[in-house]
């Protein structure tokens, strides 16, 4: 990974230089890509399912207000900040777990989570050297290295690992612009205005059972403001992990671009293996002024359990961006393939006239894994725009499930949508699953839906073994291909680790 | 509060007279139907399928319901008002529900062949009856249990094996009455191996200025091979609830063809839920609605391929104006263990007004990989373009969109297999979208002594 990820960003580098000699080396790469492919298909096991072994601080099991206090005491917030979280979480005690979703989850004990970890630090460390050095031989091992990603890239990462951001880079070149990406801890100590006045203001804590549980406990995550008329020079990158055993994960992100701003920001995720299953209940908030545009890329992997199902990560999360400014633009792409539950929708609310929303997803299921995963496109302003690519991949005996809600109000005249959500099946113990709602309240607007199921097509299979490629590489191919609208919308050095990751995910799904 | 209450105490207030006036056979499940409604509740606003159409709101008001069989004093002269004339049909009625035939019904109807009330069919075939009576109506479905409940009389049909009839049946379901009424209908179909026949239902509401509430619940039995098609067509009032459900089970090589026709109602809820049991089975299910003012049209349908080889049909248009709202739900499930299925559902919708709602919700359950599945929904408007294009030819722009609309509605109607029919509905489409009332009168044919046949 770590060879790889290096590999593309010199790709990118070159690029900017010499178009034809880049394509030459991305050939290479690719057959490079191919070969470890087929090595890594005789090992089938859950790739970076590895423990670091340093310090953390863990509070007991259980969840009350004392806890919500003591979290809130240890990040040294504000009063205000301690009144949100307890609010959130006396009204989350009127909750029930929601059922709705075509899902099977064994019942979570929410007493028996510990609600915070974070590494024994007392201060952030200044420069790369202070890091912890198991810490930063995780991000080795996940190939995501800080010292490359200083030397080589050009992306700033803000690495959170259970809950407490350690390291930040290119700060200083970011803040010359007014840029802040920080901690979110950081932020309601630094720019307790600019948090206050956003965080919640799309999710609110009366969102949902585990928007609410999230807003009660989270821990940290990342805080980005774009200020006016400025585009982001670099990727914004997080990588999460959980990492301590048993510590639920509830970041927040909040990502602010003011007027006419700019910003791609990246979202990756790999978690150690473990036996116990774990919870994730994240919020991502994203506000986009007139004019503004925002990409957000996920790829997602976390650990999604042995072959017979034990194990692996709830994924339950809160993605909802709110284009507010006219003309503004939001694009969400995902590419899942981890967790043994995933169950999110990231959605746009398009309440600015001319703005517009995108949602691009790969879901691949093996194995015990479900998903049930899509995205809401609600269209508030005139002539707003949405476009819906969905591609949903089902192995062995997973289920698989798209649900979308496009929804046009009475004034969003003139809004268009176009959604196609096609489902491939790899065996037939699994299932793929569509269940769009489309609510249209005027008559002006156009949406389109459309959706395919249909087996692998065993022609190409057989085509591919007649020329020497082996089935299990076939399907790689395939699926890739299949796939490759939505990787298109990734950032460079996401598309590459996506493209392995599909491969990796169906390993051992052909029978 | 649950409108539930309100049967649960006329049922057991006057459970004897309801039994008095009913067969062996129906009175046989209503202990089941009763204990299913006092743990049940109807679905609300807030229930996944029920969120356009709030059931509980639907059976709130206080309806009437002729428990002790009163004869309405129906108008027959005036009752039928067929919309389908030139077509050669056996004829039976249905006025309120209460259910007649006409007198040439049983001329020329092939052997074995058994057709009628259940009152009057009880003594002699009332065995028969009660091996198919509710076998495939869930009888934990709340609309269901109310129906079995306090519905009295029903209209059984019985096609033997290897019987086709020649004819399609014609069943004219008529409301008439001063006080608003609860009608509950109840028809079972059976078609034995190899047999082969065609229906349709009219639904008229004579009294426009009456509430109504309209449930009913129909089970179709396809046997091996047999085919059967059902066209039903909703021409009610404003005022009219109506609350149907179809169950229909298909055997192997069976082949089903279901149109549900909306052209004037109140508030429509139609459930059709259609379980193939046997390999190479056909399915064809459709629909349409045009509605207008507050129209309310709800349909659901749910397809289950419990095995291999089969392949079904699934297509729905709608055209909405005024503050009409309009909902799909459509869901097509394939079992683990079921290959070869092909499925294709649609739905095509047009909003004309600007306070007009469409819903939709295609779905699709697929747990096995070797199928053909495919939806596609489509919300928009008529095409500006081809408006233009005929305006520029000489065509008004009221004529253009008529054209458009027509030939928007037109792939349903051609899914039709009788041809007079299909005749006929492209002209009541027609009717209907100039904005008349399809009456019997304006259609100029002379059908009008059919109703002279009708038997007391």
């Amino acid at each position: 990974m770590r060879y790889d990820t290096k590999v593309c960003l010199y790709v990118e580098t070159e690029l900017q230089d010499d178009e034809m000699k880049s394509s030459e080396d991305k050939e290479k790469n690719k057959k490079k890509e191919n070969e470890e492919i087929i090595q890594n298909a005789a090992n089938s096991d859950y790739k970076y399912g590895f423990v670091t072994d340093i310090d953390m601080h863990i509070i007991p099991k259980g969840l009350n207000e004392d806890v919500i206090r003591y979290i809130s005491q240890t990040k040294n917030e504000p009063e205000w900040m301690l009144d949100f979280r307890l609010n959130a979480y006396r009204y989350w005690l009127t909750l029930k777990v929601p059922t709705w979703a075509h899902l099977d989850i064994p019942e979570i004990d929410f007493q028996d989570i510990s609600y915070f970890a974070a590494p024994k630090q007392k201060e952030g460390p200044k420069s790369l050297d202070e890091v912890d050095p198991e810490v930063r031989k995780t991000f080795d091992k996940l190939g995501i290295s800080l010292e490359e990603q200083m030397r080589l890239s050009g992306i700033a990462v803000d690495a959170v690992m259970d809950s407490v951001s350690v390291k930040t880079t290119y700060k200083e070149r970011l803040a010359e612009l007014g840029v802040i990406f920080c901690s979110i801890s950081e932020a309601i100590k630094d720019y307790p205005d600019l948090v206050k006045k956003y965080l919640g203001s799309v999710v609110n804590y009366r969102d949902n059972f585990y928007a609410a549980l999230n807003s009660a406990v989270f821990s940290d995550g990342s805080f980005v403001y774009i200020p006016k008329g400025v585009r982001c020079p670099m990727e914004l990158s997080t990588y999460f992990r959980i990492n301590a055993k048993d510590t639920g994960q509830f970041e927040r992100t909040l990502i602010v671009a003011d007027d006419d701003a700019y910003v791609s920001y990246l979202e990756g995720c790999t978690a150690p293996m473990r036996d116990e299953n774990q919870l994730h209940a994240a919020i991502v908030e994203i506000i986009v002024e007139d004019r503004a545009e925002v990409k957000y890329s996920t790829v997602q992997n976390w650990y999604p359990g042995d072959k017979d199902g034990k194990g692996g990560i709830y994924n339950f999360v809160t993605k909802r961006g709110l284009c507010r400014g006219d003309f503004s633009k939001l694009s969400w792409t995902q590419v899942e393939t981890g967790s043994a539950i995933t169950w999110k929708y990231p959605s746009c609310i398009l309440q600015g006239d001319n703005s517009v929303g995108e949602f691009y997803s790969v879901a691949v299921t093996n194995n015990h894994q479900q998903a049930d995963t899509g995205t809401k496109m609600i269209h508030m302003g005139k002539n707003t725009r949405s476009t819906i690519v969905s591609k949903g991949i089902s192995a062995g005996l997973s289920q698989n499930s798209y649900r979308g809600l496009v929804k046009v109000l009475p004034k969003a005249a003139n809004s268009r949508n176009f959604t196609q959500c096609d489902s491939l099946l790899l065996t037939d113990t699994c299932g793929a699953h569509t269940f769009p709602y489309i609510d249209v309240q005027n008559d002006t607007s156009v949406v389109e839906h459309e959706a395919t199921t249909s087996k692998i097509n065993e022609e190409q299979i057989f085509y591919c073994n007649q020329r020497g490629i082996s089935t299990e590489d076939a399907i790689g191919l395939i699926v890739n291909g299949y796939a490759k609208e939505v990787m298109a919308k990734l950032p460079m050095e996401f598309a590459f680790e996506a493209q392995k990751l599909l491969s990796i995910s169906l390993e051992g799904s052909v029978g | 509060m649950s409108s539930l209450k309100q049967y649960i105490d006329l049922f057991k207030e006057s459970r004897s007279t309801i039994e008095a006036h009913s067969t062996e056979v129906m009175n046989s499940l209503r202990d089941k139907a009763i204990n299913s409604l006092i743990s049940g509740k109807l679905p609300a606003k807030g229930d996944e399928n029920y969120e356009i159409t709030d059931l509980n709101e639907t059976y709130a008001p206080d309806y009437g319901v002729n428990i002790n069989r009163y004869d309405f004093g129906a108008d027959t002269a005036n009752a039928f008002r067929c919309d389908v004339p030139n077509m050669s049909t056996w004829l039976y009625f249905s006025f309120n529900d209460t259910y007649h035939s006409s007198r040439t019904a049983s001329i020329s109807m092939p052997d074995g062949v058994v057709i009628g009330s259940f009152n009057r069919l009880a003594k002699q075939y009332g065995k028969l009856i009660s091996t198919y009576y509710g076998k495939l109506a869930p009888i934990e479905n709340t609309q269901v249990a109310l129906n079995t409940l306090l519905a009295q009389d029903g209209l059984f049909i019985y096609i033997p094996k290897n019987t086709s009839l020649e004819k399609p049946l014609q069943l004219v379901n008529i409301l008439n009455a001063t006080i608003p009424v609860m009608v509950n209908r109840r028809i079972l179909i059976v078609l034995e191996e190899n047999a082969h026949a065609k229906m349709l239902a009219c639904d008229h509401t004579q009294s426009q200025e009456t509430d109504f509430l309209n449930t009913q619940v129909i089970e179709v039995y396809a046997g091996k091979n047999s085919s059967f098609d059902f066209y039903d067509l909703e021409e009610s009032g404003e005022r009219t609830h109506r609350i149907s459900s179809m169950w229909v089970r298909q055997e192997e090589g069976s082949n089903v063809l279901i149109n549900g026709i909306t052209l004037v109602n109140g508030h429509t809820r139609n459930d059709y839920s259609i379980d193939v049991v046997g390999e190479n089975a056909e399915t064809h299910l459709y629909g349409m609605a045009i509605a207008g003012n507050e129209q309310h049209i709800d349909n659901h349908t749910e397809i289950n391929h419990n095995v291999g080889h089969c392949t079904s049909n699934e297509l729905f248009k709608y055209i909405l104006e005024d503050r009409s709202r309009g909902a799909f739900c459509g869901r097509i499930k394939v079992a683990p263990n079921a290959p070869r299925i092909e499925a294709y559902q649609g739905n095509r919708n047009i909003c004309m007004s600007p306070e007009a709602k469409m819903y939709s919700k295609p779905q699709l359950e697929i747990y096995t990989d070797d199928v053909k599945c495919s939806h596609g929904s489509t919300i928009g408007q008529l095409d500006q373009d081809a408006i233009f294009y005929m305006q520029a030819r000489g065509i008004s722009k009221q004529e253009a969109r008529m054209l458009l609309m027509q030939a928007f509605m037109a792939d349903v109607i051609s899914t039709v297999r009788m041809d007079s029919l299909k005749d006929r509905l492209r002209h009541l489409v027609d009717k209907r979208l100039y904005g008349k009332l399809a009456l019997c009168q304006q259609c100029g044919s002379d059908c009008h002594d059919i109703v002279n046949n009708i038997e007391q």
